[in-house]
């Protein structure tokens, strides 16, 4: 790896070098199509039947055939959800969460507009979900529950092993959109309700526009993308052979360090947060501590802002993420943070640290002599903040006019 | 990562100004609802002369916000507060060499808090009077705010009308379904609908500043200068008709039918729009007939 310390592990991951090797022949001598009848296409249709079982693996899907690769997380998600409304016209209800990631937002706000009914379910300042509240919601209007299985920002689970449950007992399909959770969570689906999942592969060290969606035997299904027989005629287009091959690899590879990812990684997310947390004067951890992924870990330091932190956190090499507004382009503050009810002093100042397997306990401790200088000269510059502290009563000290 | 200019990254890593003036007398606080960013501005004024003495910020917000106020306490300094006042969020933007478009409401911040700041030296309220919305064309950094009132201010009904009064929309052009929604939303407070399909009203303009009369005998002087060309190809042109910015012509002899038909009316257009000084459209006069007829 360059001599940065990488830890925006839930915005991409650096494809494994085992990873690369494995595609690269699918670049050049591999270079047939696997639909074709002769030697050039046969090797390649074979590589991607054992990829397809690598993601099963993976998963714990009863059947390789449940799995359709896809062009990245985005699709899996807006495929399940727009499947479900086309096989069940006559339900024109879906719920999901207010913290979901824009692939399923921004798809269910279109979807207002096209006449559907959409339920967001809120969450309680530690990012949970109120059970009672979704059970009101189940009925046989809905087509389809989506929600996700890991928060990409704060890193909070949701239990959607037993969300799964509760929507087949009101014969309600569920899909989740694990993208985050696939590779840094044991899963096993053949256990579970959960009818639909989506995975993308640039989040467990496979390249960029590679997806899966997951799609339990026997539920009803109307692909988004009609044309060729590939994936069983349920998503057509040449297969992206190279990507498969790496996302199988990668899912092999995700598989055998999953006890790395529970204990390892998660030591040093508890390390830094650890660190941080002693040295820095007012900030706390955003989400559920108690119930997130290992990798995950968000503070949100107070008075300053996030993007202010993340540019002097880069010129020392350290790359991470902020759910601040001014980060996002598009002048909104984290929907995340907000739902969570966090005030907008801190919200701003959140900063999401994720770590890989290919981190190590040394840049821990290098993030952790990093930041308390930086967080001090940004508070010198806020209004918020004086003498070391903040000012008393900040938000009647400086009340600005608001345009 | 956003495309920060030099100017911008210095006065970032290095802000001048930065912290309190100690003896004020002079405080402008605002902030920006949209992004939450919010800057305290202090500033020490000499009452004799009414220039700024000393200027200082403090500022809660991103990169672009800690830069650009920044810039505001260099650039004034010194200033009679006058003429600090006509700094505007642009100035700021400029001699920083440029914001990118989603930041530039941090320069506006600026210079509200200079505004603040005078009115409270003079003992005045002061009272913000813009509104910020959602930033639609990221080309020219138009929110959604500005598009609905100019909507509404001039009864706007299309996408075009919208880029011609706004600008929004007429740079990369993905704005478009955003313009389309803000369309919709907007004509249905007056009880009409959007129609995609609707041509832009004419914006009226006296273009060349001729007389009918005057313009009419323009076409033909012109029409002159290029018949020779034609006749040498055996051929001809008359003028059949003007309507607006539209010329009827009818071409004669080896010209009528010929394969060229397309091209020579295509070099009779440039001549004329050329001579007029003004956009016009030359058909045929078949065209004409066609339209009168309502087709
Ligand atoms: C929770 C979640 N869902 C979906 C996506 C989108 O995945 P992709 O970039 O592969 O479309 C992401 C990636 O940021 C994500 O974090």
């Amino acid at each position: 790896m360059t001599s940065g310390i990488y830890l925006d592990n839930n915005a991409t991951t650096m494809v494994d070098a085992a990873v690369v090797e494995a595609m690269l022949p699918y670049f050049t001598e591999q270079f047939g199509n696997p639909s074709s009848m002769h030697q050039f296409g046969d090797k390649v249709g074979r590589a991607l039947k054992k990829a397809r079982k690598q993601v099963q693996s993976l998963l714990g899907a009863e059947h390789d055939s449940e799995i359709i690769f896809t062009s990245c997380g985005t699709e899996s998600d807006s495929t399940a959800i727009l499947s479900a409304l086309k096989a069940q016209p006559e339900r024109r209800e879906i719920i999901t969460t207010v913290v979901e990631h824009p692939a399923v937002l921004t798809l269910c706000e279109q979807l207002e507009k096209d006449g559907y009914t959409v339920h967001y379910l809120k969450v309680d300042n530690k990012g949970r979900l109120d059970m009672q509240a979704y059970q009101r919601l189940l009925s046989d209007k809905v087509a389809v529950v989506s929600v996700m299985w890991a928060n990409n920002e704060s890193g909070t689970l949701f239990p959607v092993e037993e969300m799964a449950e509760m929507a087949r007992s009101a014969g309600v399909m569920f899909h989740t959109d694990a993208v985050q959770a696939v590779g840094k969570l044991p899963i096993n689906l053949k256990d579970t309700s959960i009818d639909m999942l989506s995975l993308s592969g640039h989040k467990l060290h496979a390249p960029k526009g590679i997806g899966v969606l997951y799609l339990r035997r026997g539920v009803r299904f109307r692909p988004l993308l009609r044309g060729g027989h590939q994936e069983r005629g349920r998503r057509a287009g040449t297969e992206n052979a190279a990507s498969i091959v790496a996302l199988g690899k990668a899912c092999e590879m995700a598989h055998e360090a999953m006890d790395f990812e529970k204990t390892f990684v998660k030591s040093m997310r508890d390390r830094l947060e650890q660190g941080i947390l002693e040295r820095v004067p007012h900030c706390f951890v955003t989400g559920d501590p108690g119930n997130r992924l290992p990798n995950t870990c968000n503070i949100a330091f107070e008075y300053i802002e996030g993007e202010a932190i993340l540019l002097l956190l880069n010129k020392m090499g350290i790359a991470a993420s902020s759910g601040s507004a001014c980060t996002s382009g598009s002048l909104e503050p984290s929907h995340v943070m907000r739902a969570m009810d966090i005030p907008y002093t801190a919200a701003h100042g959140s900063v999401r640290f994720s770590f890989s397997r290919y981190n190590t306990m040394e840049e821990v401790e290098r993030v952790i002599e990093a930041v308390p200088p930086i967080v001090e000269q940004l508070r010198k510059l806020s209004p918020y903040w004086a003498d070391g502290g903040p000012v008393e009563e900040p938000e009647k000290a400086f009340a600005p006019t608001y345009a | 990562m956003w495309d920060y200019s030099e100017k911008v990254k210095e006065h970032f890593f290095d802000p001048r100004n930065a912290g309190a003036v100690d003896d004020a007398n002079a405080v402008g606080d605002v902030g920006s609802l949209s992004c939450g960013d919010a800057l305290r501005l202090t500033l020490k004024v000499d009452p004799d002369t009414e220039t700024i003495l000393d200027a200082g910020f403090q500022t809660f917000g991103c990169g672009s916000a800690i830069a650009s106020s920044s810039a505001l306490t260099e650039i004034i300094k010194g200033m009679h507060i006058d003429d600090a006042l006509k700094v505007s969020n642009q100035d700021i933007a400029d001699y920083l060499d440029g914001l990118p478009p989603e930041k530039m409401h941090c320069s506006v911040m600026g210079r509200e808090a200079l505004q603040a700041a005078v009115a409270n030296y003079r003992g005045e309220e002061w009272s913000d009077d813009h509104e910020e919305g959602a930033l639609i064309c990221k080309c020219f950094a138009i929110d959604a705010v500005m598009i609905e009132e100019t909507i509404r201010a001039n009864n706007l009904r299309t996408v075009e009308e919208v880029t011609n009064y706004t600008k929004a929309g007429g740079g990369c052009s993905s704005c478009h379904e955003g313009i389309e929604e803000i369309l919709t939303a907007v004509l249905a407070e007056r009880g009409e609908s959007f129609d995609p399909n609707a041509v832009a009203a004419e914006i009226k303009k006296p273009t060349s500043g001729l007389t009918n009369l005057q313009r009419m005998r323009r076409i033909e002087e012109l029409l002159e200068e290029i018949r020779p060309n034609l006749q040498r190809d055996h051929g001809d042109v008359e003028l059949i008709e003007v309507d607006g910015k539209y010329v009827y012509v009818k071409m004669t002899g080896a010209c009528a039918g010929c394969q060229m038909a397309a091209t020579t009316l295509g070099g009779i257009q440039q001549h004329l729009a050329e001579g007029l000084g003004e956009f016009i459209q030359v058909l045929p006069h078949e065209e004409l007939a066609r339209r009168a007829a309502g087709a």
